[in-house]
């Protein structure tokens, strides 16, 4: 009898390690705020029409010469998004000539954080001599339709025909808090094997941000 | 049997800076020691507006049956500062480790495959009770509560 409890036991104890192991396949789905999904690789993104920091509204399709574009949702009071401000910066200054401007969008509910209103995307758009158009998603449809769930936020769209299908999901690079030690350039790497006419390896990146503000929520 | 979970408050108020490896050994053991993770920063409003929901949990249990480990995604450069004065305005008494391993993409499936990364986010385990439960977004504090009750530890009978 005493055997037999032992090896229920050893059973037991093998069904804990195999199943930490394995990650526990179960987790908490109920609980769980699915997050809105969005797109994926290698859907056709609808255009949109965005208020720009210039005045202007944009849109993809304004720009007939483009092979894509690299759109940021990114804001105003996310430190995350300060942190890689002049990154996106220097992605626009390097592939914009190549055929892959950037497109900023900030998605947040402007009545949550007075620092990400219009006027306050205006006054740093103008400080920091951003040559990219600076968007502000009011209805916040375009931002649900792509399944953003925080900033900063890339999408690597690639023009085929009047489409634009989606490349990459995800972060800019591997280290959000030091730039000098940076090791992959997730965002890069995708445009120059689009560039090179490649697929692109390594299509999605999860990376730590802050949580898009929805309105009423 | 629920009053043997209960306990006073955690010793730790330094912020230990971590890497990956340091949660993953919390994460691997098999005890019967449910451990809370829970993913916030100071720059985070909506972790701001549940930080000290955990905190009062986790000084509410005894820290061998229920473990927090309140998991700070600041900047290591903010340690001494914004994070220093937010636990020591808010008089947390929780443990408090920052993880400073930047390349997020390489670790936060490992906490949990539907984990998109934003924050907050909370991960409760129990091996031996094979228990596991994770939170993406501000948790229902109710519920969550409720949750941790049956997540306290019976010790497994021969």
């Amino acid at each position: 009898m005493k055997t037999h409890i032992k090896n229920i036991k050893t059973i037991f104890l093998l069904g804990v390690v195999l199943s930490s192991l394995f990650g526990f396949t179960q987790s908490g789905e109920e609980n769980r705020q699915k997050a809105d999904k969005g797109y994926a690789i290698g859907d056709v993104i609808t255009d949109f029409k965005l208020r720009s920091t210039s005045g202007s509204f944009v849109s993809m399709a304004d720009n007939r010469s483009v092979k894509g574009y690299i759109i940021v949702f990114t804001c105003n009071h996310c430190p995350f998004s300060k942190a890689y401000e002049s990154r996106i910066m220097a992605l626009d200054k390097k592939f914009a000539s190549q055929g892959y401007p950037v497109i900023a969008i900030n998605p947040n509910d402007p009545s949550a954080y007075e620092e990400d209103s219009f006027e306050n995307m205006q006054v740093v758009a103008k400080a920091k001599g951003y040559t990219f158009p600076y968007l502000q998603d009011e209805s916040q449809l375009t931002s649900k339709a792509f399944g953003v769930s925080r900033t900063p936020s890339v999408y690597v769209v690639k023009k085929e025909g009047d489409k634009f299908i989606l490349q990459y999901i995800g972060g800019i690079d591997d280290n959000t808090q030091d730039a000098n030690a940076v090791t992959k350039r997730y965002v890069e790497d995708a445009i120059n094997n689009l560039l090179a006419g490649r697929p692109v390896v390594g299509n999605f990146t999860k990376t730590v941000g802050c949580a898009v503000k929805w309105k009423g929520v | 049997m629920y009053g043997t979970c209960l306990g006073t408050y955690g010793q730790n108020r330094k912020v230990e800076i971590v890497k990956f490896e340091h949660l993953q050994k919390v994460l691997n053991q098999v005890s019967d020691t449910t451990v809370v993770l829970h993913f916030w920063a100071t720059w985070c409003r909506p972790c701001m507006e549940e930080l000290l929901f955990f905190e009062e949990l986790s000084t509410t249990y005894n820290p061998q049956k229920i473990k927090f480990i309140l998991v700070s995604m600041d900047f290591v450069k903010d340690a001494e500062t914004s994070l220093k004065n937010v636990i020591e305005r808010n008089k947390i008494k929780s443990k408090v480790v920052l993880l400073d391993e930047p390349d997020y993409n390489s670790w936060i499936d490992l906490i949990d495959k539907e984990w998109s990364g934003t924050i907050p986010a909370t991960l409760v385990l129990n091996a031996n009770l094979r228990k596991r439960k994770f939170y993406e977004g501000k948790v229902n504090m109710t519920s969550f509560s409720d949750e941790l009750k049956k997540m306290c530890p019976v010790t497994i009978q021969n």
